[in-house]
């Protein structure tokens, strides 16, 4: 123990050569400097609990990020697998409706699903950036948002991100891309403003978990697709109006029932991409809050963020989020009809269920 | 011949797994060295601002020579030192020098109200987070490291191979609280 002879601080170990608490330099420091002990400490400090405690919570973590992972690249090939089958089925309908053109039908759904899926692979991000009217961000004027961005992309050990920002006075962030290697980061201006940076770095940091665990390439894939076969069957609905099946010549008997199965397939294949969207487990946000704390070592700070985020999101929804995007941010960012956040429909967990997972880990 | 192809067989799942093994040992090491060599860039990124800053906060703060000698002497210090564990001390000292300038700085609302000087507070606070989330992921990196060389049955190919044990990062107590700087 050395104590400061200016300030009377004392301090822990002896070698140091300057106090700690004022500057000042010690008088017999200077040869001094090289003489530390070698103590081995990995996550030890006296921060007040800021860290995940024990090691064994540590790897239980690990273990969990691991196995997100994998299930996010099943989801992926049962999406990559569902998606082609649904429009393929919704193209054969199609043709049975304008009468027996089932085979063009067929061959159209296959081109159209293959081709959207390459489109929805490469630049489902741009797409979803682009309809979320993100723009990337300013170096001058965010330079305090991509600073925190760097230093939690340096805290995951992962390639930088892109960031952007949104334009709106709403509270709400996202992350998305197809892999860690070509992700993206984006934040609303009214959460730059009115989080401080220790609550803007949880935030980012929580984006970082779903960029690490592949949440981000699963729900952009959602996202392309979930709008696409919404588009695709409000299409095959209205045209309906216009009536279909006018070349047709004698229908066969089986022609009656086909028809019928065309009819249910264009009103349930919204219904089915619900599904996938929901197939997004609600876990992972809880994870993504696990990762957050994991890599700032500050619980605080992301229930402070979520705190901030709860008390804001029912006032001002964001105008640039829609149905197909919604699971995407960190709050649902869609007004709610009055019904409770824990309801079977909702793609977000109750913001106080978090908010009371993330203080159990202090 | 069924039991020779049979031992073949055998033979090759368990290089193959062995290679396994091993390449996963080297992907983590190189992790290790990747989350040393960015501490390293953020030090460096810390001794090219502090010149900065000091020369734009020397012209306001004429009553406070001594703090700002401090400052540059640590970052000489902390330039000139070798070894991990003399490097670290003099960062810690670094640091501390810093966090006083940074509590002076508060004291005088013109330099508050320069642009240039909020920029660089900005500037060498995320470096000083960059500097510690730099050590945090190199111990974790290093656990990881340290569990396989550990743990069965990675071990054994830690030991034919020659892997050792990765040192880890010690965070001085002071340390681990970053500056604070309110911008609002």
């Amino acid at each position: 123990m050395k104590t400061c002879p200016k300030c009377g601080y004392d301090q822990n170990p002896d070698e140091i050569p300057m106090c700690k608490l004022c500057g000042d330099v010690f008088e017999s420091a200077a040869g001094e400097v090289g003489a530390s002990n070698p103590g081995v400490a990995a996550f030890t400090s006296d921060s007040g609990g800021a860290e995940l405690a024990k090691p064994g919570d540590i790897s239980l973590e690990k273990r969990d990020f691991a196995s997100e992972i994998s299930a996010n690249r099943g989801r992926t090939l049962t999406l990559m697998f569902f998606f082609p089958l649904l429009i393929v089925a919704m193209g054969w309908s199609a043709g049975e409706w304008f009468g027996g053109y089932s085979l063009y039908g067929i061959i159209a759904g296959v081109g159209i699903a293959v081709i959207y899926m390459l489109v929805s692979w490469f630049a489902g991000d741009k797409m979803i950036l682009g309809v979320s009217k993100a723009r990337p961000a300013d170096k001058v004027r965010d330079f305090i948002l991509i600073n925190v961005v760097e230093e939690m992309s340096i805290a995951s050990g992962m390639p930088m991100p892109k960031v952007y920002v949104i334009e709106t006075k709403a509270l709400n962030a996202f992350a998305t891309g197809r892999s860690p290697a070509h992700a993206s980061v984006a934040v609303t201006r009214g959460l730059i403003k009115k989080l401080n940076r220790e609550e803007l770095q949880a935030v980012v940091a929580h984006e970082m978990g779903h960029v690490r665990n592949f949440d981000i390439r699963y729900a952009m894939l959602v996202a392309a697709m979930v709008g696409a076969i919404v588009l695709l069957a409000d299409a095959m609905r209205r045209s309906w109006w216009w009536g279909g099946r006018s070349r047709r010549t004698g229908s066969g008997s089986s022609g009656s029932y086909l028809i019928i199965i065309a009819i249910l397939l264009a009103i349930l294949a919204p219904v089915f991409a619900k599904l996938l969207q929901m197939a997004i487990s609600r876990t992972r946000e809880y994870l993504a809050d696990a990762t957050a704390v994991e890599l700032t070592r500050n619980p605080v700070a992301l229930a402070n963020a979520l705190e901030k985020l709860d008390n804001h999101v029912e006032e001002i929804p964001l105008p640039s989020a829609n149905r197909a995007t919604q699971h995407l941010f960190i709050v649902n960012p869609l007004r709610k009809f009055g019904a409770k956040s824990g309801a079977l429909m909702s793609t977000h967990p109750p913001l106080q269920e978090r908010i009371r997972r993330v203080k159990a880990m202090t | 011949m069924a039991f020779t192809i049979f031992m073949l067989v055998v033979l090759v799942v368990i290089i193959a797994w062995i290679i396994g093994l091993y390449n996963t040992l080297v992907k983590t090491r190189n992790q290790v060295k990747n989350a040393w060599a960015q501490i390293d860039v953020q030090l460096k990124r810390r001794h090219d601002l502090i010149p900065n800053l000091v020369e734009v906060v020397k012209d306001y703060m004429e009553y406070e020579q001594e703090t700002l000698e401090k400052v540059i002497q640590a970052r000489n210090m902390a330039m000139a030192a070798e070894g991990v564990n003399a490097t670290s001390e003099a960062e810690n000292l670094l640091t501390g020098a810093l966090k006083s300038l940074f509590a002076l700085v508060e004291n005088y609302p013109d330099l508050k109200a320069n642009q240039n000087v909020t920029q660089l507070q900005e500037e060498l606070t995320s470096t000083e987070n960059k500097i510690a989330f730099a050590r945090q992921y190199y111990n974790d990196s290093a656990m990881r490291m340290n569990n396989k060389i550990e743990i069965f049955p990675s071990n054994m190919v830690a030991v034919m191979f020659g892997f050792g044990k990765e040192d880890y990062f010690e965070v001085a107590a002071s340390e681990k609280e970053n500056v604070k700087v309110d911008l609002r």
